[in-house]
């Protein structure tokens, strides 16, 4: 006799909110996607109406190359949120990193592989200065990732009025070069992306990360080593955004310290996490859900330009959508929760 | 004793601990044998919890000996407590309610096959471990939010026993659990101890120990009381261990007829989504009870009166006005106080003040100067005998019973005619539940009508002046005070036939 089969009757009727409502409600990364190809479709006629096409081989690579720095930042952004943490140092660092290795590489060829090195080992110890203020000094997150940005911001300040040191020629290469039509920095981020979802979904590390994000008392409890699993992942965001800075480097020639705030990439990056369906607090989503919330608001952005509007109707178009997309996850929430 | 030394898995020995300076261990001693269900007893603050808690590696002994087969073991994180073999189900479900149950089950110990983590394997084994307890109706691939609260409780024993637990211990298994979950977690409990598993079994429920244990442990203040087979205790002489002094009347006398007074709340035909045709009438000054499995609807009508998932059909009177209640706030201004089932998520603010959360229906709820009015809060506060450390301590850091005691503080602050309450004493103690009964029965007799839920058959039975049973979203029938156990269970299953009293 099975203890559940008897009790199936009795949580046939334990919801709490009337009877249950199994929905086809599909997941928050097919949601992303379907209002991708749905955006794609209302572009394409927009932007056809003013004689224009929007999704000629131009126009891909146009989408494709605005989401490749995003989507770096983003995937990174993506691993701490699902350990319900946050990066906000993440455009500094994209600054910072991108002057690193154009002042480490200054032009010549043989400095190319230490500059990235240098450059990445930065965003390193910067991530596990993030991490680490996170998890033993207990500072919430949104302030430990503010404070490190704002001492970024002041060696940047400090140090720097505009670009600075320079890339050799075969660098440059990363930042414009095409690999058959697909250029290379698309392939780099995917790559990126490809493993950070390796990492995520199928390695133990990655099983962590969701538990943590999930319930830290229950990931504790279970033997989890907490305070190790967020450090890492603020060192992989870290690394991510190292990266988006060393890519940068090749595409500009030379680093420049504003160039990942100018873009906006804290806030932007975390919109894209959320706008791909990953919980703010944390234990749910995923990257492949985050390039679909990067493809969304490059394409927004590529409408526009093509469109030419005003960039003030620009931002509120960014917002609503923003707004929409996490207030239908929500609903989705609670329709679950009371199902 | 000595016969059965060999068997001894786990011996803890003068076990102390302090939390700033607060003694809550004192030399507290514990023997655990293999096949054995051993029960803990002891009032909320005994130190059952913290003695649990060190058990599993979560908290280190100041002082004191643990011993695992004989050897010597200091346990610095949970993660070794479990190398040793010891597993514990916290009070509290320790699930991922958006992962699968394999991934839950095998958490912080996923098994890596190639860099990866070997999903097949870990739903293979799950499902072994399920069928070994003779559990088939679970998915190891479902998500645990799918689960019921008893699939769930079924999860947690699976992934303490994944970890090859010798010794098992868990604290108020039960607490979540209606009465009929409770007799099989019971055969869950018989088939693990065959199995040749220690377990420790912590519990308020008197029926509970009796039935399961072999031998019973109790801790009074954070010291050792007395460890004796369960065959040679009374429940008697159990209560006056855990609580000094024995339980005279266990529960208030009931309301007489001048008690009684008009009709404050009636319903007639109400129904909703989940509950129909519900018809019946609450005097101030009586104390009705709801029984009824879990899932009944029970709750619903008691969420339904309050607004939280408001009646679609038929009418609700209250002092004899028909009114519309659709959400809290209206069912607050009309009088109407609900204590909700699950204390720590709907009934408290945790991390406020004792202060904060007693005033704050009060100061949330009613109109202007109602609100703001210079308290009487360390009157209220005493009426509810709170114990703490001071009106500003933060009620997370409260027993389960003060806890209570607070919730209902921030009730009578506002000075409800209705109180309908959901399961008042859940997981609390003895000496609490004492207190809650004897409140909510002095709050009868100062003229509130009082609708009681409990799953916990005996209090039901023992405080209500008459007894409405639900069955399926319907009532079933109503009983009058006093009914036998087999005729409230009867009705709640459907087998009887409701007799008007």
């Amino acid at each position: 006799m099975s203890v559940v089969q008897q009790k199936s009757e009795v949580a046939r009727g334990a919801g709490r909110g009337g009877a249950r409502r199994f929905s086809l409600t599909p997941t928050p990364t097919v949601t992303v996607y379907l209002a991708l190809a749905v955006l794609l479709v209302v572009g394409s006629v927009l932007v056809g109406i003013q004689g224009g096409v929007l999704l000629d081989q131009g126009g891909i690579l146009n989408i494709l190359t605005r989401s490749t720095v995003l989507g770096l930042v983003a995937v990174g952004q993506t691993i701490v949120i699902i350990n319900g943490s946050l990066d906000l140092s993440v455009a500094y660092l994209v600054g910072l990193c991108s002057l690193v290795a154009a002042e480490t590489m200054a032009g010549s060829d043989g400095m190319m592989v230490p500059g990235v090195l240098l450059a990445l080992g930065v965003a390193a110890v910067v991530g596990l200065v993030n991490g680490l203020v996170v998890t033993v000094l207990k500072v919430n997150a949104f302030i430990a990732t503010l404070g490190v940005a704002l001492i970024l911001r002041g060696y940047l300040e400090e140090n720097y009025t505009g670009p600075a040191g320079s890339v050799p020629r075969a660098f440059q290469h990363l930042g414009f070069d095409r690999v058959g039509p697909v250029p290379i920095g698309v392939l780099l981020m995917l790559a990126i992306a490809g493993a950070a979802w390796w990492y995520l979904r199928r390695t133990r590390g990655g099983y962590h990360m969701y538990a943590v994000g999930g319930d830290i008392d229950v990931a504790r409890l279970s033997g989890v080593r907490t305070g190790r699993t967020i450090v890492t992942a603020h060192v992989l965001c870290a690394v991510a955004a190292g990266l988006a800075g060393v890519f940068l480097a090749g595409r500009l020639g030379s680093g420049a310290p504003y160039v990942g705030t100018d873009a906006g990439y804290d806030l932007e990056s975390i919109a894209a996490v959320v706008l791909g369906g990953t919980a703010l607090a944390g234990g749910r989503g995923g990257v492949v859900g985050t390039i679909g919330g990067v493809l969304i608001l490059s394409t927004l952005d590529t409408i526009f330009d093509d469109l030419a509007v005003d960039p003030f109707f620009k931002d509120v178009v960014r917002g609503v959508v923003l707004i929409v997309a996490v207030a239908l996850y929500a609903r989705r929430q609670l329709s679950r929760r009371s199902g | 004793m000595s016969a059965s030394e060999q068997d001894v898995v786990v011996r803890l020995t003068g076990i102390t601990k302090s939390f700033l300076g607060v003694p809550v261990l004192r030399g507290v001693d514990l023997e655990l044998r293999a096949g054995e269900v051993h029960a803990l007893m002891g009032e909320n603050g005994a130190g059952k919890s913290t003695l649990l808690k060190v058990l599993a590696g979560v908290h280190r002994p100041d002082s004191g000996r643990i011993e695992v087969n004989g050897e010597e073991v200091v346990f610095g994180t949970p993660r070794e407590a479990q190398q040793a073999g010891i597993a514990i189900i916290h009070q509290e479900f320790n699930l991922l309610e958006h992962r699968s149950v394999a991934e839950n089950v095998h958490l912080g110990r996923e098994p890596v096959r190639r860099g990866r983590v070997d999903r097949r394997r870990m739903e293979e084994d799950t499902r072994k471990l399920l069928d070994w307890l003779g559990e088939d109706g679970i998915d190891p691939a479902a998500p645990i939010s799918r689960l019921s609260v008893a699939q769930k409780q079924v999860v947690e024993i699976v992934k303490a026993l994944s970890t090859d637990a010798k010794v098992l211990a868990m604290d108020e298994p039960t607490a979540a659990l209606a009465d009929q979950e409770v007799e099989l977690l019971y055969d869950l409990v018989d088939r693990l101890r065959k199995r040749g598993i220690a377990i420790l079994y912590v519990s308020h429920r008197m029926r509970e120990v009796f039935d399961l244990s072999g031998r019973i442990t109790v801790l009074k203040d954070g010291a050792f009381v007395t460890c004796a087979p369960t065959t040679e205790m009374t429940s008697d002489q159990l209560v006056r261990h855990m609580v000094g002094r024995s339980l005279d009347a266990l529960y208030p006398d009931r309301a007489t007829d001048e008690d009684l007074g008009e009709v404050r709340l009636a319903l007639r035909g109400a129904g909703n989504q989940r509950v129909r045709e519900v018809t019946f009438e609450l005097r101030s000054g009586e104390i009705v009870g709801i029984a009824g499995l879990q899932g009944s609807g029970r709750s619903a009508i008691a969420r339904a009166i309050w607004g939280v998932e408001p009646f679609t059909t038929g009418t609700l009177e209250l002092d004899g006005v028909a009114r519309r209640i659709t959400d809290p706030r209206a069912a607050v201004r009309l009088g109407i106080g609900f204590v909700t089932e699950d204390r720590k998520s709907e009934g408290l603010a945790l991390r406020q003040s004792i202060r904060d959360n007693a005033l704050l229906v009060r100061r949330a709820a009613l109109p202007g100067s109602a609100g703001r009015k210079r308290s009487d809060l360390a009157a209220l506060l005493k009426s509810v005998t709170v114990v703490a450390r001071g009106e500003h301590q933060e009620v997370r850091y409260l027993s389960g019973g003060n806890q209570q005691k607070v919730v209902l503080a921030k009730w009578l602050a506002v000075g409800p005619r209705v109180l309908v309450v959901d399961e008042p004493t859940r997981g609390i103690d003895v000496g609490a539940k004492q207190a809650v009964h004897r409140l909510l029965r002095d709050l009868a007799r100062q003229g509130v009508a009082v609708l009681m839920i409990s799953s916990e058959l005996p209090e039901l039975i023992g405080m209500s002046d008459r007894i409405l049973v639900v069955h399926e979203g319907a009532i079933a029938g109503e009983l009058p005070a006093g009914a036998s156990e087999e005729a409230v269970m009867g009705l709640a299953t459907g087998h009887g036939i409701g007799e008007v009293a």
